[in-house]
């Protein structure tokens, strides 16, 4: 595999060929907000957060799915780009009902530290305020759609680690949801094995362990990442 | 377009509301009312949430007493789950109830109400406040200070928050107390008893000047209602719900799972708050008062030396049942008294350090009561839950609104007795405020919002014309 060398952020890094942008950055230590990337699991650039600024593109790129090309000049944290952040997270903020003093997932929650990172202070829109459900008919675990932020991290990392494919995405633009089968209650999907890895993967409260009180649902994201090298290397058997 | 801030004066009651006193032909004061019109709608927007949510929900009720909402909140929850919670997980929250019982008793009376005992009904607005009392005296600011902060500290230590701690869950608790901080609570509690003890005789000596506020500041025969321990012990946390008539019979014992056999619930059309009334006499007469005038007419001791000698030292004051809304103050150091020996007992208790906290369980009941006694009476939570244990109704009674028809009663004798003509002065506005006061009303919590209106009183000739007005 070729290298290739290029400027991020006025710094000059090399990077294998076809690896992402986001990778890149992350090796040189160039931090770029991200929400639905997660380790472990393929990209699906949505939440747009990751958006950087490359030289002769008028577009601007999601970093995550961008592969890094011979000569590119990328910009991570320009005025325009800190905006965009911004009004990103304003709007997932003001789409459903995010609660953080009453939430399970206070100060474990990734869109929380975003807004806190990208200094968003506060809402400048109006809030949809929509009544969604919340599901716990789940022995273990629960969904509360309203903090859902529809990354799909939990529709990935089921499919593609677990091998289960419970969960999917219904419905379109404002009206989509995430569904457990054929949108059955959890309780009731047959091919969901109660394994618990969307609930590590959901970034926010949205999906938690049953009887979590406030701010008591710690995630643990790493594991995701872990049993994927773990299996691609075959740790268990050497 | 230019926009106009107004800042309306802070008063000393937390929560802001509205009185009116209305006129008859003579002009003279015919009845006098109190009016709540913060809205109330938090009941309505739990419903759909998972229940375990209530516990943090709640304590958003009001920023002035968490603590209490967690306790009965997830008590309710134990009970859904149907389990009994480890004995070390009963004793920490029974610890953090007395720490909000002792911080929020030294606030009202150290802070705000001393300065109308020490400086006077008649002393100037300016100064009448806690800074004036500092000036006047250091000894009795600071000493009231420190023990509310001791009360505080326990909430900290415990929910590692003083404001909201989201500790106290269904099944039991969730963090245990830190021996480090148990030691340094430890060596500060016996400060904390001295200064109650030193404000109780302060107090005791003061009450022979106040002979006309106990009489006039709400002194009238009522029915109590309050936890008390099976076997007539303080309580503040479990035990049974004992309704007492004036004459301190025994009305009626009632299981707190079945208080809606007893309780009714009157919504005023003037005013947000619910006002409970007792069923068999009907509303208003079943009008009751809770807080700690109730819980020590209706305890036959306090369950701790200090507290126990003081309690029939009280008793002989107040004559037997005490009726006199002003005593509130005096039963309110007594109860902080027994809080602070009863703190101590826990802290030594070696069973409090187990780690045991929570009892783990799915849904086994859909429908529980969870009843605790906050500092300003006893608290009701009541809720109904789906199978997979989503809130399909919520009720809760609080303190204030139990007050609210007796609050009712002594602003009408206050009224009666230094409102003359129609006008309203200064000092009897003062005066009226502090009867309210007696009561430590938290509005913003028993309308379940926090709004803020001023304090407005009213007063209201025979014909409906406003006469007069005041506000602070
Ligand atoms: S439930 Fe969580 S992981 Fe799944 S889409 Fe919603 S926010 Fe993402
Ligand atoms: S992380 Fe790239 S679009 Fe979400």
């Amino acid at each position: 595999m070729s290298v290739v060398t290029l400027t991020i952020d006025e710094k000059i890094v090399s990077a294998q060929e076809g690896q992402t942008l986001l990778d890149v950055a992350r090796e040189n230590a160039i931090d770029i907000p991200t929400l639905c990337h997660l380790d472990g699991v393929s990209e699906a650039a949505a939440c747009r957060l990751c958006l950087v600024e490359v030289v002769g593109t008028s577009r601007l790129l999601p970093a995550c799915v961008t592969r890094a090309a011979e000569g590119m000049v990328v910009h991570t944290t320009t005025p325009k780009l800190v905006e965009y952040r911004r009004m990103i997270l304003e709007l997932f903020f003001t789409e459903r009902n995010h609660v953080c003093s009453v939430c399970v997932a206070n100060s474990a929650c990734e869109l929380q530290a975003l807004a806190a990172s990208q200094g968003m202070i506060h809402v400048r829109l109006d809030y949809l305020h929509p009544h969604l459900p919340v599901d716990t008919s789940h022995q273990q675990f629960g969904i509360d759609h309203n903090r859902c932020i529809l990354c799909t991290r939990c529709v990935r990392a089921c499919d593609e680690i677990e091998g289960a494919h419970t969960w999917d995405v219904a419905g379109r633009g404002i009206h989509s949801r995430v569904i457990t089968d054929l949108a059955q209650p959890w309780g009731e999907a047959t091919s969901c094995t109660s394994c618990g890895k969307c609930v590590q993967a959901c970034p926010t409260g949205a999906l938690f362990r049953q009887g979590s009180t406030v701010a008591e649902m710690q995630k643990d994201r790493e594991q995701l990442a872990f049993l994927v090298r773990a299996r691609k290397e075959k740790q268990w058997i050497s | 377009m230019s926009t106009r801030i107004v800042i309306d004066p802070v008063t000393r009651i937390e929560g802001h509301a509205k009185i009116s006193i209305f006129l008859d032909e003579a002009d003279q004061v015919k009845e006098a009312r109190f009016h709540v019109v913060e809205f109330r709608g938090f009941e309505r927007f739990c419903v759909g949430r998972p229940f375990t949510e209530m516990a943090g929900l709640s304590a958003r009720v009001c920023g002035i007493c968490p603590v209490s909402h967690i306790l009965a909140s997830s008590k309710t929850g134990d009970r859904l789950l149907a389990v009994t919670i480890p004995p070390a997980a009963e004793k920490l929250r029974r610890l953090m109830n007395l720490g909000q019982i002792t911080q929020s008793h030294a606030l009202s009376f150290f802070h705000l109400s001393a300065p109308d005992f020490l400086l006077g009904w008649e002393s100037s607005p300016a100064t009448r406040n806690v800074f004036g009392l500092i000036a006047a005296n250091k000894e009795v600011a600071r000493g009231g200070i420190r023990l509310r902060q001791f009360g505080q500290e326990i909430i900290e230590a415990l929910g590692g928050r003083k404001i909201h701690p989201a500790w106290s869950v269904p099944g039991g608790v969730r963090e245990p107390l830190p021996t480090e901080r148990r030691d340094y609570l430890l060596s500060r509690v016996d400060e904390a008893r001295t200064t109650t003890q030193q404000a109780i005789s302060a107090f005791k000596d003061l009450l022979d000047r106040f002979s006309e506020e106990i009489e006039v500041f709400g002194k009238f025969p009522s029915l109590f209602l309050s936890l008390v321990g099976r076997d007539g012990e303080w309580e503040h946390y479990d035990g049974i719900l004992r309704m007492i008539d004036a004459e301190g019979n025994t009305l009626v014992d009632i299981d707190p799972q079945r208080y809606f056999d007893y309780l009714g619930e009157h919504i005023e059309h003037d005013s947000f708050l619910k006002s409970p009334y007792y069923k068999p006499l009907g509303y208003p007469q079943g009008a009751y008062r809770v807080g700690p005038l109730a819980r020590l007419n209706i305890c036959q001791r306090m369950g701790t030396p200090l507290a126990d000698a003081e309690l029939v030292e009280y008793r002989q004051r107040g004559g037997g049942i005490v009726h006199s809304s002003f005593f509130f103050h005096y039963a309110r150091l007594i109860e902080i008294l027994c809080a602070t020996e009863r703190i101590k007992r826990l802290l030594e208790d070696p069973d409090l350090m187990s780690n045991r906290l929570r009892a783990q369980a799915s849904i086994n009941n859909l429908e529980a009561v969870g009843v605790s006694e906050a500092p300003r009476g006893t608290l009701f939570h009541h809720y109904c839950v789906d199978e997979n244990g989503l809130l399909t109704r919520v009720n809760m009674i609080i303190a204030t609104g139990q007050n609210a028809l007796p609050m009712n009663s002594t602003i009408t004798q206050i009224a009666r007795r230094y409102v003359q003509g129609r006008t309203i002065p200064e000092p009897i506005l003062n005066r009226i405020e502090a009867g309210i006061r007696a009561f430590d009303p938290c509005l913003s919590c028993s309308t379940h919002a926090a709004g803020q209106m001023p304090l407005l009183v009213q007063l209201i000739a025979a014909d409906g014309q406003v006469v007069d007005e005041a506000r602070r």
